[in-house]
């Protein structure tokens, strides 16, 4: 208790120096933060993947579409229980800067297999009645104040034309990770378009999603589809909904590692700050560590009163920055929601934050500590900082 | 038994042949050559002597803040100079109270916490270590101000702060290193009252370097240093 009292008025001893030290700590530590966010954003997708659910594409590419054909044959593969299927659709809505993810679905059972959007039935249905009918997800309605009936107009790229699409149902997500700016025309719709205006591109989707009974036969399952496909002029990859996101992911592996190292280099600057402000405070205390040590006080008690005083300045920086993270956090989920639209501050992030803020403060001390330790009483004594 | 036949009292400390020298720079300098001394319990000595002369050291070698090269160092039964680091420190806590010139309070503590810190070392608990500080600070005339900070208080009254850490362990001896050299002359006044008391009432063994004869003058025994050689007087 009479230690805790000591390490807190040491703390707040040098006004100037120590509340600069805590603005920097605090910085340093909002920017971990964020940074550890929008990298748990970046796999938000791969989080998000169900365990019993596959994905199968062509073998070649993305960009490759399969026949429709090939989801009546996927259907028959025992241990699949539902198929659906996707296209990338794209599109312009207002300009290019107005970026979510657009795709065209199959109606029937879609939503079947992702229970995390939550959508109400009598909407569901609406969707599934109309065929120029579109679903969004909660936070992109929000942010166009689209309402229930309203046309959308989407400029077509990959799909040239004009788009108009009447918002039927809106989803919100199961959970606070899911993504909820998805964006959902039916594939049917898109296809009979393409019957009129090109008829080589009709009859394709994009990928498949498969429902699986068992996550554990899911490479079985795999093996299986693919070799259904094997040889024809359109082969197949199948792999879990993880391995699937994780391609995605891979492909930007050098940003996420980038912010990776930012993150650690702003902690390594903090850490030599605090280092460099505790070597200071305990050059300048040289003669008090002495009186401690004439007084029969020993290397043990040094160490806890100067990591202590470390350990205080790191954990009130770091708990400021993590109080700053949470409205941070809030406004660049609002600003980047298109781009990253799972971005939440997660207690994994501020656990990691409280046990950096621990052992900066332990090793700003080590060398302090290591000096104070070492010192002859005798001359320390003389000594006037 | 008569006070003629009354034996003398048994030497608190015993030092014998004790050396000690310095490197500065390249160079070994000789601080002290070959101390012999005993000092009884319960006596008041101040140990007098230019600058440079080895007075300091010899306090720092008793008290147990520095080790000789060479000899013996007996105090309080104690050789200490066969002691470890941790122990040494034990040995300090235990058995010697410290006064300094320049008093070495804990800025941040208030003069009862100060004169609290050593009892920390003490199987004491809070109330104990409370009132056995109380009762140092009413000594030293201060426990009207013991919860000022030493910024507030004067030279004098920050070293009778000071005194009443050095005593509140009730140590086997007291060492004062010019406790008055940075006094004006009536705090020295006061801070040398109450030493001598400490001395007489409480029969406290004292050693004290000092330069100022007036301070000398209330010891019952002077040492004098010259080149580390001691001339006792």
């Amino acid at each position: 208790m009479e230690l805790l009292k000591l390490i807190l008025r040491n703390t707040m001893r040098q006004h100037l120096r120590a509340t600069l030290t805590i603005l920097g700590m605090a910085v340093a530590i909002l920017a971990f933060c964020l940074l550890r966010t929008v990298v748990d954003a970046w796999y938000a997708g791969v989080s998000a993947a169900s365990p019993n659910r596959l994905v199968t594409r062509s073998a070649v590419s993305l960009l490759f579409p399969l026949p429709i054909s090939y989801r009546q044959k996927i259907q028959q593969v025992p241990g699949v229980q539902q198929v659906a299927y996707a296209n990338w659709f794209a599109g312009v809505y207002i300009d290019e800067r107005h970026f979510f993810p657009r795709m065209a679905v199959g109606p029937e059972h879609f939503f079947d297999l992702f229970p995390e959007f939550l959508i109400p039935d009598d909407q569901l249905k609406a969707f599934q009645k109309q065929r120029n009918a579109c679903v969004a997800g909660r936070k992109l309605v929000q942010k166009y104040g689209w309402k229930l009936g309203e046309t959308i107009h989407l400029t077509g790229n990959i799909y040239p034309g004009d788009w108009q699409l009447v918002l039927r149902g809106i989803y919100r997500g199961a959970t606070k990770t899911t993504d909820e700016t998805q964006f959902f025309l039916r594939w049917d719709y898109l296809d009979e378009v393409l019957k009129k205006d090109a008829p080589h591109r009709s009859g394709y989707a994009g990928w498949y999603v498969i429902q699986i009974h068992n996550p554990f036969e899911s490479a079985a399952i795999s093996r299986t589809i693919d070799a259904l496909f094997k040889n024809s002029w359109a082969e197949t990859l199948t792999e879990t909904e993880k391995a699937f996101q994780m391609g995605f992911v891979a492909m930007t592996d050098a940003i996420v590692i980038a912010v990776r190292v930012v993150s650690l280099v702003v902690i390594g600057v903090i850490l030599l700050v605090l280092a460099n402000t505790m070597t200071m405070t305990a050059r300048e205390r040289m003669n008090e560590y002495a009186v401690l040590k004439t007084l029969g006080f020993g290397n043990g008690f040094l160490f806890c009163l100067i990591a202590g005083e470390a350990v205080a300045i790191a954990l009130l920086g770091g708990a400021m920055g993590m109080v700053l993270a949470f409205p941070a956090a809030h406004l660049f989920a609002q600003e980047m929601s298109t781009l990253l639209p799972v971005f939440h501050l997660q207690w994994q992030t501020l656990l990691l934050a409280t046990a950096l803020c621990f052992a900066i403060g332990l090793l700003a001390a080590l060398l302090p500590t290591w000096r104070a330790t070492r010192i002859r009483i005798a001359s320390a004594l003389g000594h006037t900082g | 038994m008569s006070e003629s036949t009354k034996p003398a009292p048994e030497p608190i400390i015993l030092a014998e042949n004790l050396y000690k020298s310095y490197r500065r720079g390249s160079q070994e300098v000789a601080v002290l050559e070959g101390i012999t001394l005993a000092i009884e319990e319960g006596s008041f000595v101040a140990l007098m002597g230019p600058s440079g002369s080895g007075k300091t050291t010899l306090l720092n070698l008793i008290a147990g803040i520095d080790r000789p090269d060479a000899g013996h160092l007996i105090v309080a039964g104690t050789d200490i100079t066969r002691l470890g680091e941790l122990d040494l420190a034990r040995w300090r806590a235990r058995h010697v109270g410290f006064v300094f010139q320049f008093y070495n309070l804990l800025p941040v503590l208030s003069g009862l916490e100060n004169v609290e810190l050593p009892l920390l070392l003490h199987n004491l608990n809070r109330r104990e270590r409370r009132e056995h500080a109380m009762v140092a600070l009413e000594l030293v005339g201060l426990k009207d101000r013991m919860h000022h900070f030493p910024r507030e208080l004067s030279g004098g009254q920050q070293q009778r702060v000071a005194i009443a850490r050095a005593i509140v362990t009730d140590p086997t001896i007291i060492v004062a290193d010019e406790p008055t050299g940075d006094l004006d002359k009536v705090s020295a006044g006061d801070v040398l009252t109450l030493l001598e008391q400490l001395n007489q009432d409480f029969g406290k063994t004292i050693i004290m370097v000092t330069h100022d004869p007036k301070a000398a003058e209330k010891a019952r025994k002077i040492h004098h240093l010259d080149k580390g050689v001691l001339n006792s007087n």
